[in-house]
């Protein structure tokens, strides 16, 4: 965990010379108190930074909780129709603003977008709990998710199909991306993180008893229910931020758990504290990566995270058939 | 050792059940089931496959909301209970447990939940009562080692070491002789025996080796969805209880201290 901790403080180090400025100007900067560079390092990248590792660490942890609570290492955060509800619910917005791509992709920045994302990823998992009538059944959970994934998916499609417009602008955002990211939204992740996080380390006794089985779990005295609400409405709380600050960025809840329960032995309580960590580092390096690979243009950071964790993951199969 | 221990059952039977009906959608598993359960005994469910062994204990267990009837712990109805109490009265053990990736010692210390709570702060006599259960089930040897890198009946041992450690006076185990080699199997029944007579506990198990089952103090045989007989070994076997059950001759023959299913193979 300790390694999670520096790795972080040095990626947000490096990330401040990392930008569309060269690497040797980014170092003057930071040794010429002028507004420019003032504004470019403090303002820019440093809050980016920041807000990617909280993004990241959001869905690590969102990631931790699902594949917990589900009993299924395939879980992850966006499961319950998050990212579709958002996704939805940004194209209304921007078909219902002005829709240039230009005062579009402003618009990311703003509360409009934002706020639509955050409301359309409630929605979402709201749709998803209400058709498998409540958080009991696990099935049916998944099911209800799978379906409101595709159902909202094709809506979306449909507005976009109807209005080409905003089809780049929603581009950004349907791969994730880091760039709006402002100390605003910083501080809006860190005060969701905060939220979701210490109760997730309360409850994680409660997980470990439920990888024995629901079942088990009931019979040693666990309110199974009320967990189970507890938990979801955190998965929920958690997603639904990430996804509103930086679009639906691919990967790192998935394999921010597997990362750390491979490499350490671990019970439910470190995996909810570590997962965090680690998928705060995974973020901002992705973050990096998508910053420098072709300077001084970006890629959208989404597309970052799918390689290197769909890489990781064929990687993980590998060692697991060599095993056995 | 096929009757009841000779002190007197005292006048609340430690579980008892009332017209119990269970159903699963339109399937009936219970129907109009009632007993009583007898405290200091091992008390064995025998009957064939899908006729609600498991439903019986799960539903004892308070696991199942029975359609009707009504099940009393201790004489008060089991729905009353509270929850973390309830738990540290009875314990119950699944018929197979899912691979955790927890340590051994993990997995068994949350056996204590009900006394240890969210925190997990444990006491000393937590502590010990994991230390017991883990050397109880020969589990102590690989008490730091995975659940899921274990074998099947490595892990059976550490679920009923994950049950003992509850330290529970009512235990309700399904199958707890499954992956077992004869040997391990032997000291489970010997674990039980123990619990039932030398603590004064209550034992309800399904099994489904004869030989292991029939070393309980007392049978309850079900037929489909209901008992056929509960009573002490000898009167089962007196009034041929199994044939009926399985609806087909059970020859069971005594064999030293124990008894035998003696298989008749067709000429």
């Amino acid at each position: 965990m300790l390694i999670y901790l520096l790795g972080a403080v040095l990626l947000a180090g490096v990330s401040l010379f990392v930008g569309t400025s060269s690497l040797r100007t980014s170092l003057e900067w930071l040794r010429s108190p002028a507004a420019l560079s003032d504004t470019v390092l403090w303002d820019i990248r440093l809050p980016r930074a920041v807000g990617a590792w909280l993004v990241g660490a959001l869905l690590g942890l969102g990631g931790a909780i699902a594949q917990t609570l589900f009993r299924n290492p395939l879980a992850e955060p966006y499961l319950l129709g998050s990212a579709s509800g958002a996704a939805l619910a940004v194209t209304v917005c921007l078909l219902a603003v002005d829709t240039t791509m230009i005062t579009g992709l402003a618009w990311m920045g703003g509360l409009g977008v934002t706020g639509a994302a955050f409301v359309g990823a409630a929605a979402g998992i709201t749709l998803t709990l209400t058709l498998s009538r409540g958080v009991q059944q696990t099935a049916n959970l998944l099911l209800a998710g799978v379906v409101v994934a595709f159902v909202l998916g094709a809506l979306t499609s449909l507005l976009m199909l109807r209005s080409p417009d905003i089809w780049r602008a929603m581009q950004s955002f349907l791969l994730g991306t880091t760039g709006f990211l402002g100390w605003r939204s910083a501080a809006l992740l860190a005060l969701v993180f905060a939220v979701c996080a210490i109760p997730a380390v309360l409850l994680s006794r409660g997980l470990d008893a439920l990888t024995l089985g629901e079942d088990t779990a009931r019979s040693l005295g666990l309110p199974l229910g009320a967990l189970r609400v507890g938990l979801l409405a955190l998965l929920s709380l958690a997603t639904a931020a990430a996804v509103s600050q930086a679009g639906i960025v691919g990967f790192v809840g998935l394999v921010a758990p597997h990362l750390v329960r491979e490499s350490v032995r671990v019970n439910s309580r470190q995996l909810i504290i570590a997962a965090p960590l680690c998928g705060g580092v995974v973020l901002q390096a992705a973050d990096l990566v998508s910053r420098w690979v072709i300077r001084p243009a970006e890629l959208p950071v989404g597309i970052v995270t799918a390689c290197l964790g769909g890489a990781y993951l064929v990687m993980l199969l590998w060692r697991r058939a060599q095993r056995e | 050792m096929n009757s009841a221990p000779a002190s007197s059952a005292p006048a609340i039977p430690p579980l008892s059940a009332r017209n119990l009906t269970v159903r699963f959608g339109s399937r009936t598993v219970l129907d109009d089931l009632s007993l009583d359960i007898l405290r200091g005994c091992w008390t064995s469910i025998i009957g064939p496959n899908g006729c609600g062994k498991s439903t019986l204990l799960k539903t004892l267990a308070g696991l199942i909301d029975p359609e009707r009837g009504a099940i009393a712990l201790e004489g008060k109805p089991l729905k009353a209970w509270p929850r973390r109490e309830r738990a540290k009265t009875v314990a119950w053990l699944p018929q197979s447990t899912e691979p955790s990736d927890l340590t051994v010692r993990d997995c068994v210390g949350l056996g204590r939940f009900a006394y240890t709570g969210w925190l997990g702060d444990r006491r000393p006599a937590d502590e010990e009562a994991i230390e017991r259960a883990l050397n109880a089930t020969g589990a102590a040897e690989w008490s730091t080692r995975r659940v899921s890198t274990l074998s099947g009946g490595e892990r059976q041992r550490v679920s009923l070491a994950r049950l003992l450690a509850v330290e529970a006076s009512i235990l309700l185990l399904d199958e707890p002789t499954t992956h077992l080699d004869p040997p391990h199997q032997i000291d489970i029944a010997r674990i039980l025996r123990h619990h039932a007579r030398g603590l004064e506990g209550t034992i309800v198990s399904a099994i489904h080796d004869m030989a292991v089952a029939l070393m309980a103090d007392r049978v309850i045989v079900m037929g489909a969805h209901n008992l056929i007989g509960h009573g002490s070994v000898s009167e089962a076997l007196n009034g041929d209880w199994l044939s009926r059950a399985f609806g087909t001759p059970v020859n069971i023959v005594r064999s030293g201290t124990g008894f035998l299913w003696q298989p008749q193979v067709p000429d």
